[in-house]
């Protein structure tokens, strides 16, 4: 994803002079496309994340497009405030980039997983929040939004290899993009994490249970009324992120199902524990937390079971 | 927008209107808005470059410490930018005058009003100005005190390591904080030194010489070279007597009876 992201910033670039990347020191052996291609409108500014994203607001008031890039704990959490009173505040398109949203740097730990970057980019109004499932996903939606009005977070994966079934790329702001129809039960996944829903969906298909799937990697603006048809259709949905379950995605749904008084059941699968140390990889963490293809397809059959029962 | 005349702008002018919008509104920040009303009265008075408000190479100005923007209002107002009547708005209901400033505001470059946030706005303002090849400075007028946020030092790395000498920085160095005098809160004495060995060119100016000011920016090579930095010793409370150095004045209106002698001290300092 991190490939695809500057693969097409850097193709943006060529035929828009206003876009700027700007880095916290980070993004070695990714962000070379770009900074080769274009060292005038490349500045790598420290590790000084709240500088960054204020620098950035000074260069959009002057016209500029920039992109301000860190791995997503320290893009989004460190300088939340700069966002809120830089591009929020004053309607600049700003683009925070926040790479390895959930899980994906496992073994570097609590520091670097990014668990809460959703649930807080989303007291944000004005925001717009992109949560790409894969790569291909990625350049689209970035294709889609980079020049969008008021500033945009893009929370990005590592993976440039994994393709989740079915997307085939798709993206439109304020959309979900069903990627398996189903109608017993309904899996609602952002993020890298996705293709785990669409295994633990064959998993499910298997033992004769219809679950569809559909990607919601426009997070702000939400999707609404792309969720309300699809919730009218099942008696339950499983929300999968790998985000704390407060804020993300699977508050986004609840809110949709209380305000629209919709009588569908909500499992939010995400993040439920505080950190306690332990780390391993991307999918060891995912499963530790309930969020590997087994325990989600677990997790459905035991939410039908107890709705028949 | 049309040239003011010299002895509209004058530093006795701002303090005149930021006492009666501070009475009219029944609010405090008096002692900060004084503090740097001769600062801006400079900035106002000449040195901005402001064609007109929306100019894209207008130099951009950022009230970082924006608890003192009545002052900016007053000279914003004098020269015309806003209408006179706008002042009698402050601090009122859905006025675009409040206690911070809002970019909403003709005139108002940048929003401020958290401490630390502006000079990483004018750094981004700078580095845009360099690109685009244009001659703009950029001002950003910060507190000492919120020399205290670790954001401000980012920024003062960062503009030192791309040579941002089109980024004129002034401290108003008035000694003082919310709560008590700077030394006793967080000293950053010496502070001059301290902006030195982060690489700036410092220069250190009585902050109510409005002449003096606008000599030294005058005489800034803001086409290459360092960064700068005016450290402007400063009097909280300054041409109110009972005001100045007094902590009570960040936060506390004014009686009556104080109005009065503030408003005759000002009319008789001129």
């Amino acid at each position: 994803m991190r490939g695809a992201f500057v693969r097409t910033l850097t193709a943006l670039a060529a035929d828009d002079p206003r876009i700027v990347l700007l880095t916290g020191d980070l993004g070695y052996m990714a962000l070379e496309p770009f900074s080769e291609r274009f060292p005038e409108r490349f500045f790598n500014l420290g590790v000084a994340e709240q500088n960054m994203v204020g620098a950035a607001t000074g260069m959009a008031e002057a016209g500029f497009v920039p992109f301000a890039y860190s791995i997503a704990t320290f893009a989004a959490l460190r300088p939340f405030e700069f966002i809120r009173n830089g591009p929020v505040w004053h309607r600049l398109p700003v683009r925070i980039v926040g790479c390895g949203g959930g899980f994906d740097y496992g073994p570097q730990g609590t520091s670097h997983h990014a668990l809460e970057d959703l649930g807080v980019m989303r007291t944000l109004p004005g925001l717009t929040i992109v949560a790409p499932a894969d790569h291909r996903q990625m350049a689209t939606a970035l294709a889609a939004t980079w020049d969008v009005e008021g500033p945009v977070y893009y929370r990005i994966g590592k993976d440039d290899r994994t393709e989740v079934p079915g997307l085939d790329g798709r993206f439109r702001p304020g959309h979900a993009e069903t990627v398996r129809e189903g109608e017993d039960v309904l899996l609602l996944a952002c993020g890298s994490i996705t293709p785990e829903a669409t295994k633990a969906a064959d998993a499910l298909a298997a033992g004769g249970v219809r679950a569809g799937v559909a990607v919601v990697a426009s997070i702000q603006p939400a999707p609404v009324d792309d969720l309300v048809a699809l919730l009218a259709r099942v008696p339950v949905v499983l929300t999968v992120e790998a985000h704390v379950v407060s804020g993300g995605l699977g508050s986004l749904v609840a809110e949709i199902i209380a305000e629209r008084g919709l009588g569908t059941r909500l499992v939010r699968c995400g993040v439920r524990t505080a950190p306690d140390g332990v780390s391993g990889s991307q999918a060891w963490m995912q499963a530790a937390h309930g969020l590997s293809a087994p325990a989600l397809a677990e997790t459905a059959r035991a939410a039908l079971d107890r709705r028949a029962g | 927008m049309p040239p003011a005349a010299a002895t509209e702008l004058s530093g006795a002018a701002l303090r005149r209107t930021i006492l009666q919008q501070s009475k009219r509104a029944g609010v405090g920040h008096i002692g900060s808005a004084l503090s740097v009303a001769d600062l801006v009265a400079a900035l106002y008075g000449g040195v901005l470059n402001i064609p007109s408000p929306d100019h894209p190479d207008r130099d951009r100005f950022v009230l970082s410490k924006g608890h003192a923007v009545l002052a900016v209002y007053a000279a914003l107002a004098i020269r015309g930018i806003i209408p006179v009547e706008q002042l009698d708005t402050y601090c009122g209901d859905g006025s675009l005058l409040g206690v911070h400033p809002e970019h909403v505001l003709p005139g108002i470059d940048f929003s401020t009003g958290s401490l630390g946030h502006g000079l990483s706005f004018g750094v981004g303002a700078a580095l845009a100005a360099r690109m685009q090849g244009s001659a703009r400075r950029i001002f950003v007028l910060l507190s000492d005190a919120e020399c205290n946020e670790g954001s401000v030092w980012e920024s003062v790395m960062v503009a030192n390591h791309h040579a941002l000498a089109n980024l004129i920085v002034m401290v108003d160095a008035n000694g003082q904080q919310a709560l008590g005098y700077t030394d006793d809160v967080l000293s950053l004495s010496p502070l001059d030194d301290r902006w030195r060995a982060f690489g700036w060119d410092v220069h250190v100016v009585d902050g109510h010489d409005i002449a003096g000011i606008a000599a030294t920016i005058g005489r800034l090579d803001t086409t290459q070279g360092r960064p700068h930095v005016l450290i402007a010793r400063t009097v909280f409370g300054k041409g109110v007597s009972y005001m100045e150095r007094q902590i009570k004045w960040h936060y506390s209106p004014m009686s009556d009876a104080e109005y009065a002698q503030a408003m005759a001290e000002i009319e008789a300092g001129g």
